[in-house]
């Protein structure tokens, strides 16, 4: 486990998230440092030391598997490296009955350099009434990630869906295609190099740009 | 040669590297089974959708047939992706709600009470939340999941041939957003639940509104009740179709009155409470088929559970008038005062004449919490709901910003789709339009 702090978010300059136009606001020269999350610290509180525990028990390859637990807002939060994943994801569902998986979120964090593409994986026990998150990060140059459809089959559309907007391969999906854009699209459009698309509006001579070109507040 | 000559003008064919294709625009089934029958090939794969009527939106079904066997049934999505979620990510925490309130079109309060949870979450306020604000969530919710479920049974008894509970349906949904319209000003997309409470108070007479309007849907549901239930017609096409137990939906994600059907009672608003649901008195629905037929009685009996709940609702809110509909902080309650006037929702003419008129600060804060809005602490947060067709889920990243970094839903829908082909494969052709309509899939919350 780490026990570094790190930041999956950059620094930002400015006040503004375009930098076109000439800044005259006086806040040109403002660095807002990105916040580090690490690992914390027990006791989790809830039931998150007991689950824990657990499956540090279960899974024997807990040291070299999970890369840190963060409790944040209520919720549990275990980094799991992703060639852990599959065993990680067994032993949840086999010894800590959580047999239901909500499918699987990815993230893009550009600025965390060598972890870009994040897999975020919502699972839920209904035995125990309880939730847990697993988060899988793999570098933009080599975005593999095991597949989780031989143990939760309903994951199959989601990987499809996350395989479709980040560009993360799930290694093993029975068939990983596009499934909401065109089969024949270029890119993946919920990364943050991706351009939100839209066109300038004219009005009475002046242009306004599109959304994701206009100075806006961050 | 001269036979299919014959019928060249209706189901016209053509040879492709897969085989031959048929294009068949409907009135034309007998000359395809002319043509078809005198080809070799036994399996058949039939292209349904995306622009069949009884596919609910733009789902597409590819299904390979054997006569009127289904062997194979795969769905194709997507034809109604508009970007919602990356639109999030360029507008602030607040405009967010009018993004994700178009996502499942039939369910919006769903859609918004899920997100605000969400970042109510991320802003560590979900303490904060008035308790006023919660039972209206809470009230409209019910309502929503009365007018989603009218849909659902409306239009899957339309699609099996039965013309009256559509009429029926509708005309009860009619009054369910005859009190969106008078709450929140609009019918559907109301954007009405925001981050830190709801956008307006009660409208004045709005309780007796609603207990008249439950007191209205109470007698008339017996319509629809009478109707379908225990009629052999209606049995017949729905009892042992679409088949899916327990261990499949656990398999598959899928929740809701699906998950229901089977005889597992697990609704969020029991076993995971949000919005104050443990104060109310009201039962889980379920039955233990695991059919169409099943979930039609799930989704019919969970109309008067909702009736119940939102009676409990009037009640708490007549004794809480005057109380806050938003949280305190004036940093995050955006924006101040709305109220309904002769053209819809806006501006409360008494903010007006405030900022206008007598304080600069206010049209200041007012500008800056507008154009601006809040931050967010960075982190990310899970919030989930008990949609009309089961959980809701929202992942939302924040960065510190104004604006969300990532907003995910785990849509009900979605998720749910993909057990067309656990349900139907094997099953005769004409089932597979009463599977889909008991999954009650929303195209605008599947492609998002």
């Amino acid at each position: 486990m780490e026990n570094e702090k790190s930041s999956p978010f950059g620094d930002q300059h400015g006040a503004f998230g375009v930098q076109s136009s000439g800044d005259t606001s006086g806040f040109g020269g403002v660095v807002k440092v990105a916040p580090t999350f690490g690992s914390s610290q027990r006791p989790f509180g809830s039931y998150f030391d007991d689950l824990a525990d657990d499956l540090e028990r279960a899974f024997s390859d807990f040291r070299y598997g999970i890369e840190k637990i963060v409790v944040d807002r209520g919720e549990l939060t275990i980094h799991v490296a992703a060639k852990y994943l599959v065993a990680v994801a067994t032993t949840l569902r086999d010894n800590l009955k959580f047999e239901f998986c909500l499918g699987v979120s990815g993230v893009h964090y550009p600025d965390d350099h060598g972890r870009e593409l994040h897999a975020v994986y919502p699972l839920l026990s209904m035995t125990n009434n309880q939730r847990v998150r697993l988060e899988v990060s793999v570098p933009d140059a080599n975005p593999h990630i095991p597949s989780l459809v031989d143990i939760y089959p309903g994951n199959n559309w989601h990987e499809r869906e996350t395989f479709d907007m980040f560009g993360i391969i799930f290694d093993g999906h029975p068939a990983l295609t596009r499934i909401l854009m065109p089969d024949d699209w270029q890119g993946h459009p919920q990364r943050k190099d991706y351009p939100l698309g839209g066109i300038p509006v004219e009005y009475k001579g002046a242009t306004t740009p599109a959304p994701s070109e206009r100075r806006s507040y961050r | 040669m001269s036979q299919s000559n014959l019928y060249n003008d209706y189901a016209s064919s053509r040879e492709t590297t897969e085989g031959r294709i048929y294009d068949v625009t409907g009135s034309d089934w007998d000359s395809l089974v002319n043509e078809i029958g005198a080809s070799k090939e036994e399996r058949v794969v039939v292209n349904m959708g995306p622009q069949h009527p009884s596919t609910h939106g733009v789902l597409r079904i590819i299904l390979e047939l054997e006569g009127e066997t289904v062997k194979e049934a795969r769905a194709g999505i997507g034809y109604l992706h508009t970007g919602i979620e990356k639109t999030t990510e360029f507008r602030t925490w607040t405009q967010g709600v009018t993004l994700v309130t178009r996502m499942d079109y039939l369910a919006p309060i769903f859609n918004e009470t899920a997100y605000c949870l969400a970042v109510e979450k991320l802003l560590n306020i979900t303490d904060q939340i008035p308790e006023k604000a919660s039972v209206i969530r809470v009230m409209m919710m019910e309502f929503n999941r009365i007018s989603s479920h009218m849909v659902a049974l409306g239009t899957g008894a339309l699609e099996l041939g039965a013309l009256s509970p559509m009429i029926f349906a509708f005309r009860e949904r009619e009054k369910v957003l005859d009190i969106f319209e008078m709450f929140t000003g609009l019918r559907m997309n109301m954007a009405f639940v925001r981050p830190g409470g709801v956008a307006q108070d009660v409208p004045e007479g709005g309780i007796e509104k609603v207990r008249e309007t439950v007191k209205y849907l109470r007698k008339n549901f017996k319509d629809n009740a009478d109707l379908l239930i225990g009629n052999s017609i209606w049995v017949a096409r729905t009892k042992g179709i679409g088949y899916l137990d327990l261990a499949g939906c656990t398999a598959l994600g899928i929740t809701g009155p699906v998950l229901r059907s089977t005889g597992l009672p697990w609704d969020l608003r029991k076993t995971q409470p949000y919005c104050g649901y443990e104060n109310y008195d009201f039962d889980v629905v379920t039955t233990d088929s695991a059919d169409v037929y099943g979930r039609f009685l799930v989704r019919m009996n969970e109309l008067e559970q909702s009736l119940r709940i939102i009676e409990q609702c009037a009640d708490k809110l007549e004794k809480l008038s005057g109380a806050p509909v938003m949280v305190e902080d004036k940093k995050i309650a955006w924006p101040a005062q709305l109220s309904v006037g002769a053209d819809g929702m806006g501006n409360s003419l008494d903010h007006i004449r405030e900022i206008m008129g007598t304080s600069m600060e206010s049209l200041i804060h007012h500008f800056k919490l507008v154009t601006e809005g809040f931050r967010a602490p960075a982190g990310q947060a899970y919030a989930a709901v008990e949609s009309p067709r089961g959980e809701t889920g929202v992942h939302v990243v924040s960065d510190g910003g104004t604006k969300p970094y990532r907003v995910h839903f785990r849509e009900p829908s979605f998720n749910n789709l993909q057990s067309v082909a656990a349900m139907c494969e094997g099953s005769m052709i004409a089932d597979i339009i009463a599977a889909i309509a008991s999954i009650d899939p929303v195209m605008g919350g599947v492609d998002r």
